[in-house]
């Protein structure tokens, strides 16, 4: 890396003084991003610092914020969400991503036949749009023309079966496995090249070790792609906090049954925009999403300050 | 901000499409959330409109309900609205009113058709201006099979006794499901059963004025009584109703599945296209033989004008032909269950519209008591009942919990005028 | 490789697992496609059935076809899609090339800057957003959607690409600098060839959540003109909730432009990544 970075400064020497090409390179990625992304963003933090006072928009200071965590209802709900999406969140960390694993290291094995049928046909789900899998999860579940109670009366286990995402007990693990039903795929697509790109030396050194199979893939695959476990763990971290469509197409705008799968995206898309005869209001969604950026922001950061750099020590 | 982000995106700008062409009729778009109206309005209501302006050129632009309140906020705030709003009845219209993003109608011509109370829904509070042509009522009530009824031999229900005995014989006899209801979509609980059976109890208008003026609590008997009702028509529903969703409780009438189908009027139109059996309907059974039967009868769809519309005549045009007996005509017609609120009578040729209109002529009628004044602060009166009346039903409330918890989140905010 | 007498079992078990997992990934999208040209009772009556002559019916796609104007949200799908994939791909690309091939003042801050993106839900600013596109008259224009998806897209194309564009090795590019290239030369026909890999990649990644994206059509363009087939499959289902023969047939449909795609990138794309796009 350092030394690539000392190439190029001997390589472009002369030109230091004017090297408008990286303004060029860099221009329109800039100011797309930043006209379409960053000043709307901005717009909408600064917004959490303002309130409409007797009919004015004003500038309250962080006199929203103490709504949100002092007033009984609103803070109530915002940690309902809360709590609701760290339980989403800890079901993708234990069911998504080692599924993901385990189908990446399967799927690696040198010589598989089929693989390539059986990894394109598993990405399959994280192609469909919200509306699909929605419709056709309601469908498969539903008590009513349900495949799910016929499929488990065929094997006998018809008692087993429950309206399960109409009960509050068991709506939000429904919800939970239905998205990683859906995005099984990124962890696994990330993880299966991460193993392919561990060196045949270091493969063939532990084999001349004796160390193959399981305690191969345990002892040595696993530490080399722990990074790539890591990236992982921040992508579905960042995405289940941004979660939202899924639980409206699944379970509406309302994380029924009784909040039970309401998390903060849905919680923001309510307060934001308003819901039915709720009306919006745009200050209070401005401080939930605001709130949401922080988390995301901390949860960020405590990888690539903490476990990051624990890891690369790990590594080395 | 914007000027900034103004320069630039015409910076960026690369596929900027040629300026559209400027047609010589004007173009009125009309926002609504009456998706399944699409080809109402596209097949029979805007022909009628355009042969008689035939310089006006009308698009319905129908948005998914669900979506409907938050988008034409988003557009109405941004300046991209239609030039035609259909409004919500009470407090959500009157915000967006008081917001400057609809204008008075008091002017226009034809809304003198409407009475007060037909214009109540788009009225400001002092009575004085009016924001909303009037479109329709709907009408709640109970649509059954009067095939499964003749099967299994019963008589339609006029108290609250017999309605139980009807369920119980379509339950001991199990070819149907006795009521065709979930509470997956929250919204059914309360606005197909709540708001159905309630006034009965609450007693109409008197009850929903005494709550309004702070002399009835929704922890007194009247308006508890209803989720007690409500909760006993848990054993009746069909199996995991906890994950039954609205359409899903359609397809079960309509495919002649269930006998009883807790209704708003606004399901005539889509029930006639698809069951294929006869039907009929009763209004929600009074307590008692001889008690006055209440029914809800709400003003449930206006429409307005979006006060930043370029082409305000046109729309003006187009609003005096919505007040007109004629659209009046036409309208109910092509909508049954859609009940016009114009004074002049209509006519109309659907039996089973004609039989919900009928329950007006003995009946006293009111509107939902989560619409007006009570509706309008945080927490939402109407979504929390959705939510406590679809909890009772589940039984993870008992009725007393529901009127508590409801009467809090009011007191939180409400305070009755003196 | 392995041990000899184990290995033919291992494998079986291997394929069963994965077989399975095929199985439970496939289900629902073949439920969706058969019963679609299922008639209506016999959805209902018998879901896991294929279409027989007595219940094959076309009535759902004969419905799609004949109430909204689906080719043309087809086209506006696509060519939505693919400018801001291009667009993604351009922009990203250059971004990525200038950091990662560049030393200068800020170099590290405008990485963290553009990579911010990732982390923020873009439907945050869509008030904003909305109203920009009023003040800049784009509001109902397929350039609208082009502009918030390459938005959207270029933060993580710049992350996986300037990650890439570190491993295309030196020596070539000094080579061409001292053939005289410019640094647009050896940008568009150096390292832009070589890294066609992990565009294949990005392209996957931008493409799935444009295509799916119902947000922004039904803000920014609603339009009759300019609807996506997302959105228009959105309000089929709002419009035709209970008629499931449509609704099937319209996502159906909606499925099929996507999955072309994803053949069509899908061996670039298991290159690109196996070639270190992410590490």
């Amino acid at each position: 890396m350092s030394a690539a970075e000392t190439d190029d400064i001997d390589a472009v020497p002369a030109r230091r003084p004017a090297r408008w090409h990286i303004a060029v390179f860099l221009a329109p990625a800039f100011l797309v991003y930043t006209a379409v992304m960053i000043l709307p963003l901005i717009e909408t933090l600064r917004l959490s610092f303002f309130n409409v006072v007797a009919g004015q928009m004003q500038f309250v200071g962080l006199s929203n914020f103490q709504t949100l965590f002092g007033d009984p209802r609103l803070s109530a709900d915002f940690w309902n969400a809360l709590r609701n999406n760290v339980i989403f969140f800890i079901i993708h960390m234990l069911v998504q991503n080692p599924i993901g694993i385990a189908l990446a290291a399967m799927l690696s094995i040198p010589k598989l036949r089929f693989a390539a049928f059986y990894r394109s046909a598993i990405f399959v789900p994280t192609l469909l749009s919200f509306v699909i899998v929605g419709f056709i999860w309601k469908l498969i579940l539903s008590p009513i023309w349900g495949i799910a109670p016929w499929l488990m009366d065929l094997v006998g286990m018809k008692w087993a079966f429950a309206p399960w995402l109409g009960k509050p007990e068991t709506a939000l693990v429904t919800v939970s496995l239905i998205s990683v039903w859906q995005y099984v795929g990124i962890p696994m697509m990330l993880i299966y090249a991460a193993l392919l790109n561990i060196p045949d030396e270091v493969l063939e050194a532990a084999e001349c070790d004796g160390i193959t199979g399981w305690s191969q893939f345990w002892k040595i695959k696993l530490p080399l792609i722990l990074p790539s476990i890591g990236i992982i763990s921040v992508l579905t971290f960042v995405g289940n906090f941004n979660a939202f469509d899924l639980i409206y197409t699944v379970q509406g705008a309302l994380g029924g049954p009784n909040g039970a799968t309401d998390i903060l995206g849905t919680l923001l898309y309510r307060t934001f925009f308003g819901f039915q005869n709720q009306m919006g209001d745009r200050s209070m969604g401005a401080t939930i999403a605001t709130v949401m950026f922080l988390i995301i922001l901390a949860g960020v950061s405590l990888y690539l300050f903490v476990i990051q750099r624990r890891m690369r020590r790990y590594q080395f | 901000m914007t000027r900034l982000m103004k320069g630039m995106l015409l910076a960026t700008t690369m596929l900027a499409p040629a300026g559209l062409a400027q047609a010589q009729e004007t173009q009125l778009v009309i926002e609504s959330w009456r998706n399944d109206d699409l080809p109402i309005w596209q097949e029979k209501i805007i022909p009628a409109f355009e042969a008689k302006n035939p310089n006006i050129k009308v698009t319905f632009a129908p948005m998914a309900p669900t979506e409907y309140n938050s988008a034409v906020n988003a557009k109405l705030d941004a300046g991209t609205a239609g030039d035609l709003i259909t409004c919500r009845p009470f407090d959500l219209s009157l915000a967006m009113f008081e917001k400057g993003q609809l204008a008075p109608l008091n002017d226009l011509k034809g809304i003198e058709n409407f009475t007060d109370v037909g214009k109540s829904a788009w009225t400001t509070d002092d009575g004085k201006t009016t924001f909303c042509v009037p479109m329709a009522s709907v009408i709640h009530g109970f649509i059954y099979n009067k095939k499964a009824f003749e099967e299994v031999g019963v008589e339609v229900p006029k108290t609250e006794e017999e309605f139980f005995a009807v369920l119980d014989k379509f339950k001991e006899n199990g070819t149907y499901i006795p009521l065709a209801m979930g509470t997956k979509d929250q919204w059914e609980a309360a606005t197909m059963g709540y708001y159905n059976i309630g006034p009965n109890y609450w007693k109409g208008e008197d009850g929903r004025k005494a709550l309004i003026a702070g002399t009835e609590k929704l922890t007194d008997p009247q308006w508890v009584e209803p989720y007690a009702t409500l909760a006993k028509w848990k054993p009746y529903l069909g199996d995991g109703f906890e994950a039954q969703t609205y359409p899903d409780s359609q397809n079960l009438f309509t495919l002649g599945r269930a006998a009883i189908y807790p209704a708003g009027s606004w399901e005539i139109a889509p029930f006639k296209s698809q069951a294929d059996f006869e039907m009929g309907a009763f209004p929600p059974p009074v307590k008692k033989a001889g008690d006055t039967c209440y029914i809800s009868d709400h003003n449930d769809i206006g429409i307005g004008l979006n006060a930043k519309s370029a082409n305000a005549d046109a729309a003006k045009t187009f609003l005096s032909w919505v007040a007109s007996p004629e659209f009046a005509e036409l309208y109910a017609n092509a909508a049954p269950g859609f009940f016009s609120l114009n004074s002049t009578p209509v006519k109309m040729e659907d039996k089973l519209a004609q039989e919900f209109v009928s329950w007006r002529e003995n009946c006293k009628t009111t509107i939902r008591p989560s619409a007006a004044i009570v509706g309008r602060g945080q927490p939402n009166l109407d979504l929390e009942m959705w939510r406590v009346s679809a909890n009772v039903i589940n039984g993870s409330e008992t009725p007393e919990q529901a009127g508590a918890e409801t009467q809090k989140g009011l007191d939180s905010w409400y305070k009755p005028a003196k | 490789m392995s041990n000899a007498r184990t290995a033919p079992v291992r494998t079986a078990l291997i394929h069963l697992a994965l077989l399975s997992y095929t199985v439970i990934a496939l289900f629902p999208v073949f439920l969706t496609v058969v019963n679609s040209f299922k008639s209506r009772a016999a959805i209902f009556r018998e879901p896991m059935a294929v279409p027989t002559p007595a219940t094959f019916s076309l009535i759902g796609y004969e419905t799609v076809l004949k109430q909204g104007d689906f080719l043309g949200y087809f086209q506006n799908s696509m060519i939505v899609t693919i400018a801001s994939i291009a667009l993604v791909l351009l922009f990203g690309a250059m971004a990525a090339f200038a950091l990662s091939e560049y030393r200068f003042r800020g170099n590290l801050l405008m990485g963290l800057y553009l990579a911010l993106g990732i982390m923020i839900p873009i439907r945050l600013g869509t008030v904003a957003i909305l109203q920009g596109m009023v003040a800049t008259g784009l509001v109902n224009t397929r350039t609208a959607l082009v502009l918030v998806y390459t938005a959207q897209g270029l933060p993580l194309a710049i992350f996986i690409l300037s990650e890439f564009m570190r491993t295309v090795s030196d020596d070539l590019k000094n080579a061409g600098r001292i053939d005289g290239l410019s640094e647009y030369s050896i940008f568009f026909r150096l390292v832009l060839p070589l890294v066609r890999p992990a565009m294949a990649t990005v392209a996957v990644f931008t493409m799935i959540p444009i295509w799916n994206d119902l947000w922004f059509p039904l803000i920014l363009a609603p339009g009759e003109a300019t609807k996506t087939v997302t959105l228009g499959a959105q309000m089929f289902i709002g419009q035709y909730v209970t008629n499931w023969n449509a609704v099937l047939a319209a996502l159906s449909l909606a499925i099929m432009p996507v999955m072309i795609l994803y053949v069509i990138f899908s061996r670039q794309l298991i290159r690109g990544i196996t070639a270190g796009a992410v590490k």
